[in-house]
């Protein structure tokens, strides 16, 4: 499996990209030349200068430093939603495809009824409701996203369950809590894999969609989706405003989406026509 | 297929209570009550007004009981009225702005079949040669582009540094003296980025499922016959191989109805149109409690209305379903 996948240099190039990035939102402290919510009305909305390569905003911050500090918000949001996405999804999925039943048609149906209220809608809508703080965004965002996860470790317990080494298992007397954590999960968690990688993509996208909207991160913290809003207050005359934290976005998804494909292709080349 | 058509319409019933279930205990759940945002806004309120709101609203009965009056208000197209300044009912309020969303929304449908299939046609044709690498490039910069962001360039390329076109709203000042003529080019000029952008999403997603598509039908037994008894190559393609290349499109177009309607959110805040999405963000900006439930319903059931329009559409155009 690895082998295939260093093969496949867009993977590789977004493995990397991604590891990078990390790095950069771990260390941002060491990396950012500014304090990235330090103001500075001397110096308010300059071109980007050898002082500040990517210019500064509004109140006279650093851009560049306020895009690295915005990798952590976007890569820890990122991270909390596709992780509670995913128990979600993995745990409803599993009892669901393995006991079958009444549960499973409930469970099934409310998955349905999800995927039919527009996403964006109800994230708005729970978020006005609540304050517009990080951890309610990550919870927000995780909540309303398991669903394709759901679905798919479903789909994989409903044919794992029906296999020998499954029959064997219970013949010397595992707990259905057993077989289900120990023998099927396991099994069943690669596809899991690629949709959390890309779920990681999906959910810094929507994070930054928000933040963009005003509901999302709130200022002074900075985030890639709310420096953006202030290039929008003064896209006549400040355009680096606008340019540079869409691309830290464009470059962390794309990423994370050649990542998430690479491993798709590298588990089941067959995909791969 | 008449019997097919009914069964596809009940289905709708339970999906829909489910939907208005969840908006409703969502939002009832969620803490802060309605009349605390009336108590924010008039600072002059007194807790006993507040009170007498609550009952007034029927907010201090069992959340079953609301439930219950509000579906039955509901079934009259009644969600109550918006809670800003203006008071009017959220439904005036809906109706004027839907048809703005919802042709919106269709325009931009036609452009991605328009421009997707044939490039996804195209792709599957030619597989690993140049301009199908350069495609898929394309697609995927396509994918991890954040819709707002290139609104944002567009805005300040098009709008502001080459001044080629109009960045916000649907008309010019002084539209109602334009001709006729002059009133089409000037909404079509409003209307060119805000269309590109809510399609700019669909383009790649759809143009990549057709190649995979047609790269699979391609590869089936039936085409290397149609292949064998000697037709042209386009007949093969376009006769045999894209009809039913095209089949699962209408399932992948109804199913990116909620992604079309949420992300009208989006462009519309972006580009200042009066439509559903700009209200809502409104709704929530102001947390307008009623205004926010009624958008919410009123959204999930374009969406339900698009399964089911695309499910319909399958089925006429699929024998296999038809003749059942």
């Amino acid at each position: 499996m690895w082998k295939r996948f260093r093969k496949n240099k867009l993977a590789l190039f977004g493995a990397v990209t991604v590891f990078i990035l990390c790095g950069v939102a771990l260390f941002a402290p060491w990396f950012a030349p500014h304090d990235p919510v330090s103001i500075d009305v001397d110096h308010i909305l300059e071109p980007p200068s050898a002082g500040h390569p990517l210019g500064t905003d509004e109140l006279g911050r650093d851009v560049l430093s306020r895009i690295i500090w915005g990798a952590r918000i976007s890569l820890a949001v990122g991270f909390v939603a596709v992780g509670i996405s995913a128990l979600i999804g993995i745990l409803l999925g599993a009892i669901s495809g393995y006991y079958g039943g009444w549960f499973d048609t409930v469970i099934m149906r409310f998955v349905d009824v999800m995927l039919c209220i527009p996403t964006f809608f109800l994230i708005l809508a729970a978020i006005a409701f609540l304050e517009p703080n990080i951890w309610i965004i990550m919870a927000v965002i995780g909540l309303t996203s398991w669903m394709g996860v759901a679905r798919l470790v479903r789909a994989e317990f409903l044919s794992l369950k029906e296999r020998e080494f499954i029959l064997a298992a219970r013949c010397v007397g595992a707990s259905n809590f057993r077989i289900i954590f120990r023998h099927i999960l396991p099994n069943a968690l690669s596809p899991v894999l690629v949709s959390v990688v890309l779920g990681v993509a999906g959910a810094i996208l929507v994070e930054s969609a928000l933040s963009f909207l005003g509901i999302g991160i709130q200022p002074p913290t900075a985030s890639w989706g709310n420096i953006l809003a202030s290039g929008k207050d003064n896209i006549e005359i400040a355009w680096w405003l606008s340019v540079f934290p869409g691309v830290a976005i464009l470059v962390t998804v794309l990423a994370y989406n050649l990542l998430g494909e690479g491993i798709r292709d590298a588990i089941d080349p067959r995909l791969k026509k | 297929m008449i019997k097919y058509f009914f069964k596809r319409l009940l289905q709708i019933v339970p999906t829909f209570i489910g939907i208005t279930l969840i908006s409703f205990f969502i939002l009832h759940l969620a803490p802060g009550k309605p009349t605390d945002i009336m108590g924010e806004l008039n600072p002059r309120m007194t807790p006993e007004a507040r009170i007498q709101l609550q009952k007034q609203w029927g907010l201090d009965k069992p959340i079953i009981v609301q439930y219950g009056v509000w579906l039955k208000n509901l079934a009259r197209l009644d969600f109550g009225d918006s809670l800003s300044t203006d008071r009017r009912p959220v439904w005036d309020k809906i109706k004027e702005r839907l048809p703005i969303t919802i042709s919106i929304n269709i325009i931009s449908m036609f452009i991605i079949f328009l421009v997707a299939i044939p490039i996804g046609i195209y792709s599957a044709q030619h597989q690993y040669s140049l301009p199908d690498k350069l495609i898929t490039v394309f697609v995927f910069i396509g994918f991890a582009t954040p819709a707002f962001w290139l609104a944002l360039l567009l805005m300040l390329f098009f709008g502001v540094y080459l001044n080629w076109l109009p960045i916000s709203g649907l008309q010019s000042l002084g539209y109602e003296h334009l001709s006729v003529l002059g009133k089409i080019t000037d909404r079509a000029r409003h209307l060119i980025l805000p269309v590109f952008i809510s399609a700019f999403g669909g383009m790649a997603g759809l143009s990549r499922y057709m190649r995979s598509n047609m790269l699979e039908v391609i590869r089936q037994d039936y085409i290397t016959t149609a292949r064998a008894k000697g037709l042209s190559e386009g007949k093969v393609i376009y006769k045999h191989a894209l009809r039913n290349a095209l089949l699962p499109v209408i399932t992948i177009l109804g199913l990116s109805v909620p992604a079309l309607v949420g992300g009208s959110v989006i462009f519309e805040t972006i580009f200042a149109i009066p439509g559903m999405g700009q209200l809502f963000y409104m709704a929530v900006m102001m947390r307008d409690y009623n205004l926010i439930m009624g958008g919410l319903v009123i959204g999930s059931v374009l969406t339900l209305l698009g399964n089911l329009l695309a499910d319909i559409s399958y089925a006429l155009a699929d024998p296999r379903i038809r003749t059942r």
